[in-house]
């Protein structure tokens, strides 16, 4: 119980104390600790049996329940503000209509409003603050290294504002803690809505007209969002008489429906479904840690936690095949978008919303076998992508480029986060790695609830294929000399990588023990029963994992026994592999440009249908719901 | 017979069916253009003289891919004939696939830039109709074990003839054959720079087409998958297959790559998915 409120209140604290620490290396000091402290805790709570007894602590304090009272007001006042500031009247009006929901909610019902657990602790809630502590605190101590660069070589332009950086780092970190211990639906909103903020300030931290733009979508986005979740909390008491997550679960489904329903609608939006996308593709102004961390290894994780709680109550329901079916149709759009784009930050968003998509289709179908495959996806998708933006953040510095063209011949001018990029992209597409494992599960999970949804994963995983190795092609290719960059990593960002790295390796050898003493034990605990790989295939993984690993092993017979020539340029080189004899003898250099085939398929028409399309999905599993 | 020995056997017998193949192969499309042909073993010859010969690179680190290329071929094909999940063997042979690709881009010659974007089109294109093959067995044999598969009752291809249909046409792509030799034609009389092989010489061009041989055995072992209750239907079909696979490469033009993308897919949607469909709607 104690680790549960320390994990809330010491990054909280944290936060705090950032915002007043003006030295670097103060700073650095409580980053440091603090996220030794949390990492610490989340391991320890890893070890703990669960259910954790949380009845030690009586959380039903009156004080508690004024102090959210008044955050929650001070939170929607500032929205205000920002919406009549930016002259967004959607803003207003969403917050308005969500914060007079809430209010008449609280005055007309507010004496009753008590949950017997506000908190509680599982498997699934310690899976996620396993990924929140650990990759999370990875993610801080690299933004320490990665900000310093940003403000002092690679944007002096903008304003530093580090101290208000770190702060809502840990105060969003504290807030994702909040949000998966938490029981009492009405808590769990309050710190859903504060990781709607963090993330407003974050998208918004560089103050140019293009990031504010993008922070307000993504604020109006995750507001209408948060409008579906309190509708929820106030439709669900009307049928239960409980604000309780754990009643909800268990509850009949046709006596829930609509209120899973519509927070389902609200983790599709935090978790930038379509047609919620583009909130995603506009976060990516902000710093690679911020990427990182909310939008691809954690908050975006809130939606899909979210939709997997749902999971039990809509598996199913033609609600439940709707919601697989808007995950299908991201999946495949998402994937195939990103193949037209050659920015990699662009490439990774479209990539994340493609298998949080996924994720989004296993919550659907429901079954023991999706969610558990939902789950692993989650673990395997935090550790590898969190990575690779990590990675590009490190070449955007050096190369002072984001552009996956550019990136030509990296493993011989950055060889160390070139290998570790190619381990992040094996991680997320390749065998024995655990993102293919993950698919396999849900391929398998998918073919057995609705074989006919399986068409969204056979186009969508090959578009993925292509896309990622293409990238992976243009880190090895080596065109002209390439001069190897000075310093590579400071230290939090070597910490942050290569325990990434190690982490992806990790995971994947101890797949059989991570489904076992974590997901397996979920899913029963729910379900009374359990998907897990069988004995045979566990042993050709690790066959085919020892093969991969032999790979490097090859470069000791690097150079031996053979003839290094030119490349062949038709017969008309000028002494080298990169240059040749043009027409009218002009010397010409060598270039090579992967293909986007942007003639097959184009980002803005993708987008455009594929938004039309969720949409009307998601307005016909609402009305579904009210039926 | 125990997995082993079926393992065994195949990684013995696996290269020499897959030589004398692609020795019939030269020899019939040979006969369809009124020449001659080689003797039914140049294949070998042709790999025994590549394997003597020296070996010449652009990178120095091109070759390491290759041979991880065909030692996951060869490891495909022993999953295959182990009889163990067909998902897996598919990974098994993507991932192989991806170190061939990702050699050829090693290379960083144009010529195998092209060879390789080529190929990985040529993946996509294809690894959907190949994981609905692996869903249509699933969903008539309620397994996607190659053994149980192999076992079931009943003749695959009669439940799954839009599935078997799509799989033909992957299997164009599959063999490098026109119209989907986008990425190195099979025929040296075609180009002379053969796209994603172009710098790869001496013993490692003899381990693609030794990669090569076993692929084709594997390929062929999985036709048989649509006949396995009736065996000798299966293996003569098999052979059927591989000599219509030759005539419409000798028949057909290369396509463009968007052509064969587009094509590859809409068969995937409409005999792959068409046919599950049906199956789903009548269960």
């Amino acid at each position: 119980m104690t680790l549960v409120l320390i994990l809330i209140l010491v990054p909280f604290a944290a936060g705090l104390g950032l915002l007043c620490l003006r030295p670097d290396y103060l700073r650095r000091i409580l980053v440091g600790c603090t996220t030794l402290a949390v990492c610490g805790c989340t391991l320890a709570l890893a070890r703990l049996p669960t259910p954790v007894n949380l009845e030690a602590v009586p959380l039903n304090h009156h004080w508690i329940n004024v102090g959210m009272m008044l955050i929650e007001i001070g939170m929607g006042l500032y929205v205000i503000y920002v919406g009549l500031r930016a002259k967004h009247p959607l803003i207003v009006a969403l917050m308005l209509a969500q914060a007079g929901l809430m209010g008449w909610f609280e005055l007309t019902q507010g004496s009753h409003l008590e949950a017997a657990q506000n908190l509680f602790v599982d498997k699934f809630s310690v899976i996620m603050a396993l990924i929140n502590g650990v990759v999370g605190g990875g993610i801080c101590l690299y933004a320490l290294g990665y900000m310093r660069e940003y403000h002092e070589v690679a944007h002096r332009d903008v304003a530093d504002r580090r101290p208000l950086f770190f702060a809502l780092l840990f105060v969003f970190m504290s807030a994702m803690f909040g949000l998966v211990f938490a029981n009492n639906l009405k808590w769990l909103f309050f710190f859903w809505e504060i990781t709607t903020l963090c993330s407003f300030l974050l998208i918004g931290y560089t103050q140019t007209e293009e990031a504010r733009r993008n922070a307000l979508r993504a604020l109006v986005m995750n507001l209408a969002g948060g409008l579906a979740f309190a509708l929820a909390i106030v439709w669900f008491y009307k049928q239960a008489h409980s604000i309780e997550l754990q009643v909800l679960i268990a509850s009949k489904q046709s006596l829930v429906l609509l209120p899973a329903a519509l927070l389902c609608f609200a983790g599709i939006t935090k978790s930038a479904q379509l047609p919620f996308s583009s909130w995603l593709l506009g976060a990516m102004v902000a710093p690679t840690p911020v990427s990182a961390l909310l939008h691809s290894s954690t908050m975006v994780k809130a939606g899909v936690y979210l939709v997997l709680r749902m999971a039990p109550v809509i598996s199913g329901t033609k609600v439940g095949l709707l919601v697989a079916m808007v995950g299908g149709v991201t999946f495949v759009v998402g994937s195939l978008a990103a193949i037209t784009t050659s920015e990699a930050k662009r490439v990774l968003a479209w990539s994340t919303i493609a298998n949080l998509g996924l994720i989004v289709l296993c919550g659907g179908i429901g079954t023991y076998e999706a969610v558990w495959a939902g789950v692993l996806l989650i673990i395997f998708h935090a550790v590898a992508k969190c990575l690779l933006f990590l990675c590009v953040g490190v070449v955007e510095h050096k190369l002072h480029s984001r552009n996956i063209e550019d990136m030509s011949g990296l493993i011989l001018r950055m060889p160390r986060v070139a290998v570790m990029m190619l381990i992040g992209m094996a991680g997320m597409f390749l065998a024995p790695f655990g993102m293919l494992i993950s698919k396999w599960a849900v391929l398998k999970a998918v073919v057995d609830a609705n074989p006919l949804l399986s068409v969204f994963i056979v186009f969508g995983s090959s578009a993925t294929l292509f896309f990622w190795v293409k990238w992976m092609g243009k880190l090895v290719e080596v065109v002209g000399s390439c001069e190897r960059v000075k310093k590579e990593l400071v230290l939090g960002e070597s910490v942050a990588l290569y325990g990434l790295s190690a982490a992806t390796f990790l995971t994947c050898l101890l797949f059989p023990l991570i489904s076992s003493r974590f997901v397996e034990p979920y899913v029963v605990d729910v379900y009374g029963q359990s998907a897990s790989l069988s004995q045979g295939n566990i042993i050709i993984m690790t066959i085919m994992m020892a093969m991969v690993m032999l790979f490097p092993f090859s470069f000791i017979s690097y150079g031996h026994g053979v003839k290094v020539v030119d490349a062949y340029l038709g017969g008309a080189n000028v002494n080298s592999s990169v240059r040749f004899l043009g027409s009218a003898s002009a010397v010409e250099n060598v270039t090579m440009h992967n293909y986007y085939l942007r003639s097959l398929f184009d980002e803005t028409w993708l987008s455009r249908w594929g938004v039309i399309g969720s949409a009307v999905l998601l307005a016909v599993m609402l009305v579904m719901a009210c039926l | 017979m125990s997995i082993w020995i079926r393992v065994i056997l195949y990684l013995v017998a696996a290269p020499v069916v897959g030589c004398l193949l692609a020795g019939w192969d030269r020899r019939i499309s040979a006969r369809m253009q009124s020449r001659r042909g080689p003797p039914i073993l140049q294949p070998l010859y042709d790999v025994q003289k590549l394997w003597q010969k020296q070996n010449i690179v652009v990178r120095r680190s091109q070759n390491f891919y290759i041979l991880f290329f065909l030692l996951l071929v060869i490891f495909t094909g022993a999953l295959f004939f182990a009889g163990s999940d067909l998902l897996l063997v598919i990974f098994a042979l993507t991932l192989a696939a991806i170190f061939f690709v990702l050699g050829a881009y090693k290379a960083s010659s144009p010529y195998s830039f092209i060879g390789a974007e080529r190929e990985l089109i040529q993946m996509m294109a294809y690894e959907p109709m190949i994981l609905l093959t692996a869903i249509g067995m699933y969903i008539v044999t309620k397994s996607f074990q190659v053994q149980k598969i192999a076992s079931h009752p009943t003749l695959l291809v009669l439940v799954l003839p839009g599935i078997f249909l799509g799989f033909l046409f992957t299997l164009e792509i599959k063999f490098r054959k026109s119209p989907f030799d986008l990425s190195c034609s099979h025929h040296a009389h075609q180009e002379l720079v053969r796209g994603i092989t172009t710098e790869f010489s001496g013993r490692t061009l003899a381990m693609i087409e030794i990669a090569h041989w076993y692929e084709n055995v594997f390929l062929l072992g999985w036709v048989y998958l649509f006949f396995a209750s009736s065996p000798l239907l299966g293996v003569a079909v098999s052979l059927l297959v591989f000599v219509f696979v030759i005539l419409v490469d000798n028949v057909f033009a290369r396509l463009k790559w968007q052509t064969a993308l587009r094509s590859a897919w809409v068969v995937a949607a409409v005999l792959g998915f068409g046919n599950i469909l049906i199956l789903s709607l009548l269960h």
